[in-house]
């Protein structure tokens, strides 16, 4: 084995954390969604810091066991899962990886950064058209048009492509 | 690691259970998140405040959730359940945090399930029902409106908790603001017959909405501490934005009188409307009928 393929302690439950499925989207994990914040020791205490992409997200219970039964299956003795609230999830956590997990499950990854925000009031949009254009993740024809500003997840939106015809949902950039 | 489909997922390993988001005994959402109280602020005073807002946005929820089966289109049906979750997730976070911030250690489900009318600190627009699909546009565009303008100047609340679930919150109404806005657009400016339904809609939610910016005492002492928000002071953002709104609809805001309150109390103190006990009736019924239940 050569030195650099010896993983410490810490290394081995980043990367035993990192690779638990998101309930919901089981084709991406948890790093890759950019959930899993960090993994820190102390001593023989294991914590994973984990915070949820929406408030009523109702996966993070079960990201949460199941992040601590992987780090208990990997030899663990002392673990614990805890949440951090702030600063809230953005899209922007997403990796490059796991944006091609996506595309390549038909799911449209946010298209750029989330917006950023002027100073004053948040500001409305009466038009029901969203001002970026997503790439159907089929057929990949910009010409797209959203169906609805809420999914069967929270972080999704959905789509329709006029090229195709196919429907598609899209993780909205927030 | 990768499944094709999500029940793949949930179903792996050797105790799957824990995957299933049913039932009872969730944890709890504010677990590892540091509780302490900020200097100088009154714990009982932030649990009051914490149950205003986690109570508006339970009973709101539930509102949203009994409109499930009954909306126009799936995709409709589908924003509901989406506005209603994240209102839920605000809840949850919000009556957690003032379990911590009193001393009790009461839960979400202490907060929700074993308290009566009386100890609800909703307004009462949360509660009323909804004659039909405007009617609850019409709710839905006011209550967002204002509670969006709250929780965006409550992200710089010194209580780090209530900031950081109104930084969150703030993302989400923002979606719901917009949704529901472009319905009212959508129906005010449509046929005669969406137009009727979207004027009586305004009428029935117009007389609960002067209660919505009036501050009760323990706001304006937390407002003072730099803790929370006097509701009066986003009555101009909520006028804006509405007659933005309406503007588009081309309708007016109906001239209506406030629902006055009860020996001068209102929802901030516990004093509901008729609709409240049904509401709680279905929303704790389980709870009640089997104390300590769990499945």
């Amino acid at each position: 084995m050569s030195a650099s393929a010896v993983l410490s302690s810490v290394e081995l439950a980043w990367r035993v954390a990192a690779d638990t499925p998101d309930p919901e989207l089981p084709m991406v994990t948890v790093a890759d969604l950019g959930i899993l914040r960090d993994v820190t020791m102390d001593g023989p205490r294991v914590t994973a810091w984990l915070t949820p992409t929406y408030s009523g997200c109702p996966a993070l219970r079960e990201i949460r066991a199941d992040v601590a039964g992987r780090l208990a299956a990997a030899g663990f003795a002392d673990v614990e899962v805890r949440t951090v609230l702030s600063p809230p999830w953005s899209s922007d956590w997403i990796t490059a990886e796991g944006r091609r997990k996506l595309l390549a499950a038909g799911i449209a990854p946010p298209s750029g950064s989330a917006p950023r925000r002027a100073a004053g009031p948040v500001p409305l949009t009466l038009t029901a058209a969203p001002g970026r254009a997503i790439s159907c993740p089929q057929c990949g024809s910009g010409d797209t048009e959203r169906t609805a500003a809420f999914s069967a997840t929270a972080c999704k939106d959905l789509y329709r492509c006029r090229s195709c015809a196919e429907p598609f949902e899209h993780v909205k950039e927030i | 690691m990768g499944f094709d489909t999500a029940y793949e997922a949930i179903n792996e390993g050797e105790d799957p259970g824990h995957r299933w988001a049913y039932g009872t005994g969730f944890t709890d959402p504010l677990a590892g998140v540091d509780t302490t109280l900020p200097s100088g602020v009154d714990g009982a005073d932030l649990a009051a405040y914490c149950l205003m807002l986690g109570d508006d946005a339970l009973i709101m929820s539930h509102r949203l959730q009994q409109w499930l089966a009954r909306a126009p289109e799936l995709e409709e049906e589908t924003a509901l359940a989406n506005i209603a979750l994240d209102l839920l997730g605000q809840a949850r976070l919000l009556l957690s945090r003032a379990g911590a911030a009193d001393g009790s250690g009461r839960t979400e489900d202490d907060f929700a399930f074993g308290r009566s009318e009386r100890e609800f600190r909703s307004v009462r627009l949360a509660e009323v029902t909804d004659a039909d699909f405007a009617g609850l546009i019409a709710r839905l565009v006011a209550f967002s409106t204002w509670r969006l303008a709250l929780l965006d100047r409550l992200r710089s609340s010194r209580d780090p908790v209530l900031a950081a679930v109104a930084a969150q919150g703030v993302r989400e109404l923002t979606y719901h603001r917009d949704y529901a806005a472009q319905w009212l657009v959508r129906l005010g400016d449509g046929t005669d017959y969406s137009r009727e339904r979207m004027v009586a809609g305004l009428a029935a939610a117009a007389p609960l909405v002067p209660e919505l910016f009036e501050p009760v005492e323990v706001e304006l002492r937390l407002a003072g501490a730099g803790v929370a928000v006097d509701p009066s002071t986003v009555r101009a953002e909520f006028d804006g934005v509405l007659a933005t709104v309406l503007d588009g609809a081309g309708l007016q805001w109906p001239d209506v009188p406030g629902l006055a309150p009860v020996s001068g109390q209102a929802g901030r103190d516990g004093v509901h409307t008729e609709a409240m006990g049904y509401l709680l009736a279905e929303l704790q019924s389980i709870a009640r009928s089997m104390p300590g239940a769990v499945w």
